[in-house]
């Protein structure tokens, strides 16, 4: 592959649109309520139509007649490059939304970023993404209010999950090596500079929703690596079905 | 700005006024403002289209209409989708606007509108059904991307609100 740098900084994106779309889509008919049932599922939609995108340019660079499909439906585990963040099960609502709201906040700051890469298939992304994650964070941190600042066993709830997924929040901020090359190049972001931001504002939205910010100092890395928890194996079991039950089956 | 201007051949218009966004029946793709150009060449038709939301599964089956329109004209057709630049609800024309209304749905507010109404529950946004502004949000998210759901708090109807994209 010519450029295989550009290939898998452009799946490190994608790829959490991916998981973390299927996790949402779990919900469909499932949400605690009509109308988180539909929002969830609206934000997958968001984030698949995304991630779409993405993997038609990266099958473009990949240049190996691979389509956008292959690319989403038949990598193994290792090869899937998201963070350990979006696969975390659904749980209960709490998971549910602290996740989105941990990965909806990071994920405005890295698209407004990357809105200014030089390579114009990515920003033009970026720019159409953004106009929907704008959405998805006040979803989120509209929730992480009203659940913090609502019932004692609402806010329990929600700062548990709040604080069992705070281990995975730093591994958004390590570099990969394509990560380095393309920032030097200056079509990637440099995600290192995110991290300050990000905990100021997780932070605000927490204590705007009187919940504690977890004080951890151990965190959990590898999804960047390919390497994930149990949880991602059964998302993709599920995920890939028809295209291996049904090789080169086509909607 | 120059990359937000539509080049559409005058011809192609009136073939491309019929058809219409599979989701809101009442709006065509013109006056949605997806289409944004289109220009022939010899007997081919090319064209451009952008999605008004990344997942729209509409857009598939526009693209679709699109072909099968321009081919009863006696055109054939390529069709290309954009992203840039990303479609607003600003390109949504004012006919486009007052066939939403009819239709049932609350057209799109002003951007700082909108949020005012999304996120402090302002209430700006018009009933469709009885024109009166005593309405309130039920959710952000509704029946497509685009749309958020909505209640009359005067004639109890529930209805569609076209979130404001800019």
């Amino acid at each position: 592959m010519k450029n295989e740098n550009l290939y898998n900084y452009i799946l490190g994106i994608a790829d959490n649109n991916l998981i973390l779309g299927q996790r949402l889509g779990e919900l469909c008919g499932h949400g605690p309520t009509l109308e988180t049932d539909i929002a969830c599922t609206n934000i997958s939609l968001d984030l698949l139509g995304q991630v779409r995108s993405f993997y038609q340019y990266a099958a473009k660079i990949a240049g190996d007649g691979r389509k956008e499909d292959d690319i989403a439906m038949l990598r193994k585990e290792r090869d899937y490059l998201n963070v350990l963040l979006v696969e975390q099960p659904n749980t209960d609502f709490g998971y549910t939304i602290a996740r989105q709201f941990l990965f909806d906040v990071y994920h405005f700051l890295m698209l407004t970023e990357l809105e200014k890469s030089q390579d114009l298939t990515l920003s033009a992304i970026a720019t159409k993404s953004l106009k929907e994650v704008s959405y998805h964070k006040r979803f989120s941190s509209d929730w992480i209010k009203r659940l913090g600042d609502g019932t004692s066993e609402s806010h329990d709830r929600i700062q548990m999950a709040i604080n069992d997924l705070w281990t995975y929040t730093d591994e958004l901020f390590h570099q990969t090596e394509a990560d380095k090359v393309m920032v030097a190049e200056g079509i990637g972001v440099d995600v290192t500079k995110l991290k300050d931001d990000y905990y100021n504002q997780v932070g605000n939205i927490l204590e705007e929703a009187t919940l504690e910010i977890p004080e951890r100092k151990y965190f959990q890395k590898g999804g960047k690596q390919g390497i994930h928890t149990e949880h991602l194996g059964y998302l993709l079991a599920e995920l890939q079905y028809m295209q291996r039950a049904y090789p080169n089956m086509e909607w | 700005m120059v990359t937000q201007e539509q080049h559409i051949d005058e011809n192609l218009i009136p073939i491309l006024e019929q058809v219409s966004d599979p989701e809101i029946p009442v709006l065509s793709i013109m006056d949605m403002g997806v289409v944004r150009s289109a220009v022939i060449e010899n007997n081919l038709v090319k064209i451009e289209i952008t999605p008004t939301y990344s997942g729209c599964p509409a857009m598939d089956v526009i693209g679709d209409d699109i072909k099968k329109a321009l081919k009863d004209a006696g055109y054939e057709s390529e069709i290309d989708l954009i992203l840039h630049p990303a479609w607003t609800t600003d390109w949504i024309t004012p006919k486009g606007r007052e066939a939403l209304e009819k239709y049932g749905i609350a057209a799109p507010l002003e951007a700082e509108a909108d949020k005012d109404v999304l996120l402090h529950g302002k209430k700006l946004v018009k009933c469709p059904q009885c024109g009166s502004k005593n309405t309130k949000m039920v959710s952000q998210f509704g029946s497509t991307a685009c749309k958020a759901q909505f209640q009359c708090e005067d004639c109890q109807e529930p209805f569609d609100y076209f979130k404001c994209l800019k």
